[in-house]
């Protein structure tokens, strides 16, 4: 595994430990850091974020990390939260998020239970982050709101309506799904990053 | 996995614990074996000691690359987000949450619905499903479908029921309950108590309408293998990762 400096987003939005222990499973120490300048040194950047998008964002922007995180050039990862706060606006308490995908976030209808909790079924999926991935492979998902398929999606999947499991654009990568959670596939995927 | 002082146990009917292992290295076998998540039940934390539990938790998450539960004595945001920053990544409260209901309110604002499982302890008392707390030792009177109801309205992500008819007797889920509460309800049900054979876990599925389904003796005494399990799940159509 590459030797490299991740640094975990750290803006008090949960899970961060989780996110931390699968890279060092993998031989990576990670920082876990609000410091503007320890993330824009980093090799690579981890925007995690599990809780409420309004809340969220407050707390980024208590963080001053708003106008940084779009302003990255090196690769960036949002898991879960993290990637419906890199789109434009999210549904979830109406709140104007980073915007570094166009796109606005919704809510699942409630034909089927919501929120989307489990183990669910990747598809169209297009290199990159998701190299060596098959379509019948299962990743972890949690979450009531959804990113719609867009252009920059490099993974679907369907609960309710087919819906963003992953997105690219240029250096921003993010998931839906949480690769920390999702067994043996989701390791694969994080090696994938750390080797881009 | 029922824990107490690091190791894993299960009762038949809640009393007469028998040891089943170390936590952390069940913790890593299941993982490895493709059980879809973790439970992790700190039954003796209302009224014992639970220094050693945060501890714990932590040399498991570290290990374990599924879905991570954590319940047992969690009575404040305060003690949640220190299970949550020791590597947890839901929890689940029971008997604080029936004393003081505001509580899952508090816990899905602070950090999200999806990490509050309303854990549910229920006995069918003439024919009435009565909520029972402290590990089925206290009746409370609450009707268990008004509470589950009331959670829901209150911001639970899941709710995992148990029904103490059932737990330890190895003869199936209480389906018919089951079913009821996964039709009233818009947030996922876990079936817990009564797993014995692979076709208990079919029927919960089909017959009790669960989205997933617990277990624990069966699985720590090696009667029921997680990949065997799967494997026959799926010949009965129905989804499971494998």
């Amino acid at each position: 595994m590459k030797k490299q400096n991740i640094v975990i987003i750290d803006y008090d939005a949960g899970n961060i430990q989780s996110v931390k222990y699968a890279f060092e499973r993998l031989g990576i120490t990670p920082i876990v850091s609000k410091d503007k300048e320890v993330i824009r040194n980093a090799d690579k950047v981890i925007f995690p974020g599990v809780g409420e998008a309004s809340w969220a964002m407050n707390s980024l922007k208590e963080n001053d990390l708003i106008d940084l995180i779009p302003d990255l050039k090196q690769p960036v990862l949002g898991i879960c939260l993290g990637m419906q706060l890199m789109c434009e606006s999210t549904e979830e308490g109406n709140t104007k998020a980073l915007g570094i995908f166009p796109v606005s976030v919704k809510r699942f209808s409630n034909e089927q239970k919501v929120p989307h909790m489990g183990w669910n079924q990747l598809d169209d999926l297009k290199g990159g982050l998701l190299n060596g991935i098959k379509p019948s492979e299962f990743t972890y998902f949690v979450h009531s709101y959804y990113v719609p398929l867009i252009e920059e999606t490099i993974a679907s999947c369907d609960y309710i309506v087919p819906f963003s499991a992953a997105l690219q654009k240029d250096n921003f990568y993010a998931c839906q799904f949480h690769p920390e959670k999702s067994g043996d596939v989701g390791v694969k995927i994080l090696k994938n990053f750390i080797n881009l | 996995m029922d824990v107490k002082d690091g190791r894993t146990v299960k009762g038949v009917n809640f009393v007469d614990l028998r040891d089943a292992g170390d936590a952390v290295e069940l913790a890593a076998y299941y993982a490895e074996q493709g059980a879809d998540e973790l439970v992790f039940l700190d039954i003796t934390a209302t009224h014992e000691k639970r220094k050693t539990l945060v501890e714990l938790v932590q040399k498991v998450a570290r290990e374990l690359n599924i879905p991570f539960t954590v319940g047992g004595g969690i009575s404040t945001p305060e003690d949640v987000g220190v299970l949550l920053n020791a590597g947890a990544d839901k929890v689940s409260i029971n008997s604080a949450a029936v004393r003081n209901p505001q509580l899952i309110s508090d816990l899905a604002k602070r950090f999200g619905s999806q990490c509050v499982v309303l854990a549910v302890d229920a006995k069918c008392v003439d024919g009435n499903w009565e909520v029972f707390l402290n590990g089925g030792r206290l009746s409370t009177g609450i009707d268990l479908f008004e509470w589950i109801l009331k959670a829901e309205q209150l911001g639970a992500g899941e709710i995992l029921f148990t029904s103490m008819n059932h737990d330890g007797t190895k003869n199936g889920f209480a389906n018919e309950t089951l079913a009821k509460l996964s039709e009233m309800v818009n947030i996922p049900v876990i079936a817990s108590g009564g797993a014995g054979n692979m076709e208990h876990f079919a029927d919960t599925f089909i017959e009790g309408k669960a989205d997933a389904a617990l277990a624990a003796s069966v699985f720590h005494f090696k009667e029921i293998e997680v990949p065997e399990l799967k494997k026959y799940l799926k010949t009965k159509n129905i989804p499971v990762r494998i």
